[in-house]
């Protein structure tokens, strides 16, 4: 009998090995089935023990190479500095036409709001996080940023960008937190087409691939239409920009439905900052809300040469409207400049580079940089206002 | 017979590593293949905790210290997913296990069965992988033969260079 155990020592140890992982495995599987236990146990402190290892070298990793790429960017931007300036505020002169034209939209469908007594949660406290890591398989579409429980992240919150959703918040460390990408195929994400207004729900596939698979298949799906949140998930609020419709075919594995394949707005594969949503508001507009309607007219009128005013009547002019004189904008801007139409929901594409500190910031707020807290914002993901958020005055 | 010249082989050959190698080699290439992703695309591909498995598997020739090693290395890689842990524990268990069985029967020191071990090693650990989650997680992964070729194709040319570098970590006895 000795003899046996000596012989087979190697294979009965592998044995042994392999019995006890299987436990532990078909024990996690059991409790994944209660979601009241999921992400308990004795796993958890394996995962907790892993990122307290990994997480600081990773953030040592990400700092120091954010470190040159900033040096080096600093250099090659004061090249740019003076046209990238001129070109900025001529677009800042177009998007305050736009702006002035949306605002009429929203304060008409405030009213429309409350005459049907609509409520919408909206976002009002994000806060930024650098990606750190990832799971490194692609099988687990998974990435870590550098904000946990004592940035006050939870389960379940949902990550974005400017750009589009990311994913939600798949678990939480102490100074980190894993975040589940809405490409993986575990994810979903409820969706509706901008345009046709048809509902569905967003699933990754293995290939990372985002798709829609519950739509029926004799419904017009256009390729190039917009995808945004629908916030029927509880998750992600509604109107956020998700992707835009690739191609859509009939899906032969469930037979009625289309097969419909998502382009997403955020690059999810060069992830580098993100926003995590930690606070959600209900909002129930009312028709007091909102500024001093600036009509787009006003605007174009300040624009046109015609309506010049010698400088003391513009002085007079200042008085009668203290809030035009003290914003510093010339009543008569000859540029002669035409004006061509911009996007209404144009996104910011650059994201916070410096240190991702406990910086709250709103997405949706076209160029501007982070500000401390904004809200309520009434629409999420739409361009809001064209203050600057410091109060400087604009360019003139 | 064969046990003989194996066992003499063994103790011949036996390669040993220092303990701060052999602790931070694993850490390192799990660090590195969790963070190269978010800089090259591509880089999923590659498996380096299997090739670390295997490489200190076989220059070990011991099975127990191998699938000691690939258990150890194969449950950190679990911690960073969102899956169970335990499927590439279980996965790099076994190949730490035969890859020593292998260093001690054959030569893997030349680059060609160095490339054809870590070729056939990546097809096992898919397959393990894959019977795995789909008898115990209930998780059916697609079995696409023409990725997994490509690969194992690139894990073995990976291997190749990787196993060179790392030799010289070995401190002969």
């Amino acid at each position: 009998m000795e003899s046996f155990f000596v012989r087979y020592k190697d294979p009965l140890i592998l044995m042994a090995v392999l019995f006890v992982q299987i436990i532990a495995l078909a024990t996690q599987v059991k409790r994944t089935e209660s979601p009241v236990q999921a992400g308990s146990g004795g796993t958890r402190l394996i995962r907790v023990w892993t990122m307290s290892a990994i997480t600081p070298v990773e953030k040592l990793l990400t700092g120091t190479g954010r470190f040159f790429r900033g040096a080096w960017g600093n250099y090659i931007d004061l090249h740019g500095a003076r046209r990238e300036n001129r070109e900025l505020k001529e677009q800042l002169d177009r998007m305050k036409l736009d702006q002035a034209q949306l605002r009429a939209e929203v304060e008409q469908t405030h009213r429309l709001e409350v005459l049907l007594d609509f409520r919408q949660r909206v976002i009002s406290k994000t806060v930024a996080a650098q990606v750190i890591g990832s799971s490194g398989s692609e099988r687990s579409r998974i990435i870590y940023i550098d904000r946990g429980s004592h940035d006050g992240i939870k389960r379940d919150m949902a990550v974005i960008t400017p750009d589009g959703i990311v994913g939600k918040v798949k678990d939480v460390f102490p100074r980190s937190s894993q975040v589940l990408l809405i490409n993986d195929r575990d994810s979903g994400a409820g969706v509706v087409l901008e345009k046709s207004r048809l509902q569905g729900v967003l699933r990754g596939n293995e290939q990372g691939e985002l798709q829609i698979t519950d739509i029926m298949s004799d419904e017009n799906v256009h390729s190039g239409e917009p995808v945004v949140t629908s916030g029927g998930d509880s998750i992600y609020p509604r109107g956020l920009p998700v992707g835009t419709v690739m191609n859509a075919a009939a899906d032969h594995d469930s037979e009625p439905f289309l097969r419909i394949g998502i382009r997403p707005a955020a690059k999810l594969d060069q992830l580098e900052d993100v926003l995590v949503i930690t606070q959600m508001a209900e909002h129930s507009p009312s028709v007091a809300e909102g500024s001093p309607s600036i009509r787009a007219a006003d605007v174009l009128a300040q624009r046109l040469p015609s309506i010049t005013k010698p400088p003391d009547k513009d002085k007079e002019a200042g008085q009668a409207n203290p809030a035009q004189a003290n914003s510093g904008q010339p009543n008569s801007v000859a540029t002669g400049q035409q004006t061509p139409p911009a996007s209404p929901l144009q996104k910011k594409t650059e994201v916070p580079r410096k240190s991702a500190g406990a910086v709250e910031s709103t997405p949706g707020q076209g160029n501007k940089p982070p500000v401390k807290r904004v809200s309520p914002q009434p629409r999420p993901g739409a361009t809001q206002s064209t203050d600057t958020p410091t109060g400087e005055k604009p360019p003139q | 017979m064969n046990g003989a010249v194996a066992s003499s082989r063994e103790e011949l050959d036996v390669q040993r590593f220092s303990i701060a190698v052999s602790i931070a080699v694993p850490l390192l290439a799990i660090l590195v293949q969790a963070y190269l992703p978010l800089k090259l695309k591509l880089t999923p591909v590659f498996d380096l905790p299997l090739l670390v498995t295997i490489f200190f598997a076989v220059a070990r020739r011991r099975p127990v210290p191998g699938m000691i090693t690939g258990a150890v290395i194969g449950t950190l890689q679990d911690a960073l997913t969102h899956h169970p842990i335990g499927l590439n524990g279980i996965s790099k268990t076994i190949i730490g296990y035969f890859a020593s069985s292998i260093g001690v029967r054959f030569d893997v020191e030349n680059p060609g069965s160095r490339f054809l071990m870590t070729f056939g090693f990546w097809f096992v650990h898919q397959f393990v992988y894959y019977t795995i989650n789909l008898a115990l997680v209930n998780v059916r992964d697609s079995w696409n033969w023409g990725h997994i070729l490509l690969t194992a194709f690139s894990n073995g040319f990976l291997a190749i260079v990787l196993f060179t570098l790392m030799d010289r970590l070995k401190v002969r006895s």
